[in-house]
């Protein structure tokens, strides 16, 4: 597989990139369906589609009368090599001149499962990625406290630790197709998305040891990379379900995610989750910096910016089939994808096949957790002539995820614009190729 | 490996609790330290106020000629745009037009944001390398571009304290969740883009 090969838009017939992906993941779906993983998992009942063609003769498989692979002494497993297509991604949506402030994106169409493999969890630095030796990394509390403190990490796993399942997502994430249709992939359009077990310790615990003095309101959070990127929180998320957090999905944090510390604010933008933490000050005002005025705030009518608008709101896309993708030919196809809110819990996802006309109700598949990925399931008899799909997500504030016109009509969406949560369309051609129908 | 082997005993203790319950207390680990021994990495400035703006000075001219040497590279000659970002001047009065123009002089509501952001970040290879006062004196510069200082400025904590930036008052607070829609299944109007065709 060639190094460069985000899978360009379908033209006559079928890109061989497309193709392969597809393939490569219906082997993938039909070996997970058959495993025990997938045993008892919610797949609709589809609409009968076409026979099967009768399959050919077996013979006995060439790794079934030989040895393996042996057992290495000490190793860190990696994924097989027929699996190299599935990568984290730059856009070429968007191209940054440099990639030291820039971002790669979760392949989320290759995501069978909600969570998101370290390796191809989504990436935004300011001026790159820093090594950091544990050993030598501190993390201070300072500012509005009773006795500043200072953390080595053997002192931050020292207590009781605290594992939680969230998404994590850019507040950028989508917004190169507001006003048109510029991804051509869910990778594009959606991978500033990703979604992990976070493991560490509550913040709360640092501030009250620390000692917070009365008329603390806000928080620093600072890291120790290249941008020294900071934020300031409010102090009820800090002493609420904030966590400083070490590591995710069962091990340390990757580099690229913050080792060896970083915040970690379930529900919020990603770029508040400060990472590489060295520094948490508290203050009775916000510090009113660049990242919160002149980056990540949202044009508003008659020339206002939005601030502070951290929460990532009620979302949902269709992951496959989605853009790049080539539906071969009429029949039931699975249409899935993901919903989430950083409000709640996702209560309902509907599915349109018809342009938004009608919406019917897509299985959600447990476990259904708080503000985390949630998958849907929708089997779809498609019959062959031009559609448009999407997906519709409801959370438990009975929030429901918006069109874009719907958000038009209070913010501004012309220019460099964070908080795409809007409705998102895929057009199916009668050929069955799949395109971005936000315009 | 080091931090596993932490893991793996922090993990049995939390399943221990999980058992019995109730057996957490309030255990102390953090050790104590003076803010004069952060000071080293306590640069923040808190840009509405300019609480934390250390004592030095720079000139317009003096700007100019450290921009030269460490900034043009990359934002190009009088910050007007370069090899690998854009303009840094203009945009004053553009964000009621279609199209902002986002720079210091047009986006700030506080001019110490600049001091603090050049001093956190810049030159992007060498960040935390300037001194105060060159960071004062690229400060000087960038707003005298903007026309926000004269030609013959010396910009120091108390003039970035006192600057009246035109986006002073072009911010809100979240307000959220301002967008309502309805949970339409039959009938319903068609997906539309934002911009008809």
């Amino acid at each position: 597989m060639p190094e460069k090969e985000i899978v360009s838009p379908v033209t006559a017939g079928i890109t061989s990139q497309a193709d392969a992906e597809r393939l490569q993941f219906e082997q993938r779906r039909n070996f997970l369906r058959n495993s025990a993983a997938f045993t008892g998992a919610a797949l609709a009942a589809g609409a009968a589609g076409s026979a099967p063609a009768q399959a050919a003769k077996l013979a006995v498989n060439k790794s079934n009368k030989e040895m393996g692979r042996e057992i290495e002494p000490a190793v860190y497993g990696m994924p097989s090599k027929f699996e190299a297509h599935v990568k984290r991604r730059r856009t070429d949506v968007l191209k940054n001149k440099q990639h030291w402030s820039d971002w790669s994106m979760t392949p989320i169409h290759q995501q069978p499962g909600i969570t998101t493999p370290n390796g191809l969890f989504y990436e935004r630095h300011h001026a790159g990625t820093p090594d950091i030796n544990p050993d030598e990394h501190a993390l201070v509390v300072h500012g509005m406290v009773k006795q500043p403190l200072k953390f080595s990490m053997d002192n931050l796993m020292r207590y009781r630790a605290k594992s939680v399942f969230n998404f994590m997502e850019c507040s950028g994430n989508t917004l190169t197709d507001w006003q048109q249709a510029k991804a051509t992939t869910v990778q594009q359009s959606h991978g500033l998305l990703s979604c992990a077990q976070w493991t560490g310790v509550p913040l709360s615990t640092l501030l009250d040891e620390a000692g917070l003095d009365s008329g603390a309101k806000w928080v620093l959070l600072e890291g120790a990379d290249g941008s020294a990127h900071a934020r300031s929180i409010p102090i009820e998320k800090c002493m609420g379900d904030a966590l400083i957090v070490y590591a995710m999905n069962g091990e340390a944090l990757r580099p690229e995610n913050g080792y060896p510390v970083r915040a970690f604010l379930p529900g919020w933008e990603g770029n508040v989750c400060v990472k590489w933490l060295r520094r948490i000050k508290v203050s009775d005002k916000p510090w009113h910096l660049r990242s919160e005025t002149a980056r990540y705030t949202d044009p508003m009518p008659e020339g206002k910016w939005r601030q502070f608008s951290m929460t990532m709101e009620c979302k949902s896309v269709i992951t496959r089939p989605s853009g790049g993708m080539m539906l071969q030919g009429p029949g039931t196809y699975e249409i899935e994808g993901f919903a989430w809110s950083g409000n709640g819990t996702i209560t309902a996802v509907d599915i349109t096949t018809d342009g938004g006309k009608t919406w019917r109700r897509a299985d959600l598949e447990g476990p259904i957790l708080d503000r985390c990925l949630t998958r849907f399931r929708y089997t779809w008899d498609w019959k062959g002539g031009p559609a448009k799909i999407a997906s519709r997500a409801v959370d438990n504030t009975n929030y429901v995820q918006p069109t874009i016109t719907d958000i038009a009509k209070k913010r501004f969406t012309s220019g460099f614009v964070q908080h795409h949560n809007g409705i998102f369309p895929w057009s199916v051609s009668e050929k069955g190729e799949v395109k971005n129908a936000i315009a | 490996m080091r931090s596993h082997k932490k893991l793996t005993t922090t993990a049995a203790a939390l399943m221990v609790s999980a058992f019995i319950g109730g057996n957490a207390w309030a255990a102390k680990y953090g050790s104590p330290i003076s803010e004069a021994d952060i000071a080293a990495w306590d640069i923040d400035i808190s840009t509405s106020t300019g609480e934390g703006l250390p004592e030095g000075k720079g000139t317009v001219a003096e700007g100019a000629k450290i921009f030269a040497e460490k900034c043009v590279a990359c934002h190009g000659e009088k910050a007007g745009g370069g090899e690998m970002y854009g303009s840094m001047v203009g945009g004053i009065g553009s964000m009621t037009k279609p199209k902002r123009k986002l720079t210091p002089g047009s986006m700030y509501p506080y001019a110490p944001i600049l001091f603090d952001y050049v001093r956190r970040t810049m030159p992007m290879e060498s960040p935390q390398s300037l001194t105060n006062n060159e960071v004062y004196a690229l400060a000087a510069y960038i707003y005298n571009l903007n026309g926000l200082v004269p030609d013959n400025a010396t910009v120091n904590a108390d003039t970035l304290r006192k600057m009246k930036m035109p986006n002073r008052d072009g911010f809100m607070t979240d307000d959220r969740p301002d967008v309502t829609s309805t949970r339409c299944m039959t009938n319903c109007p068609e997906l539309e883009p934002i911009l008809k065709k």
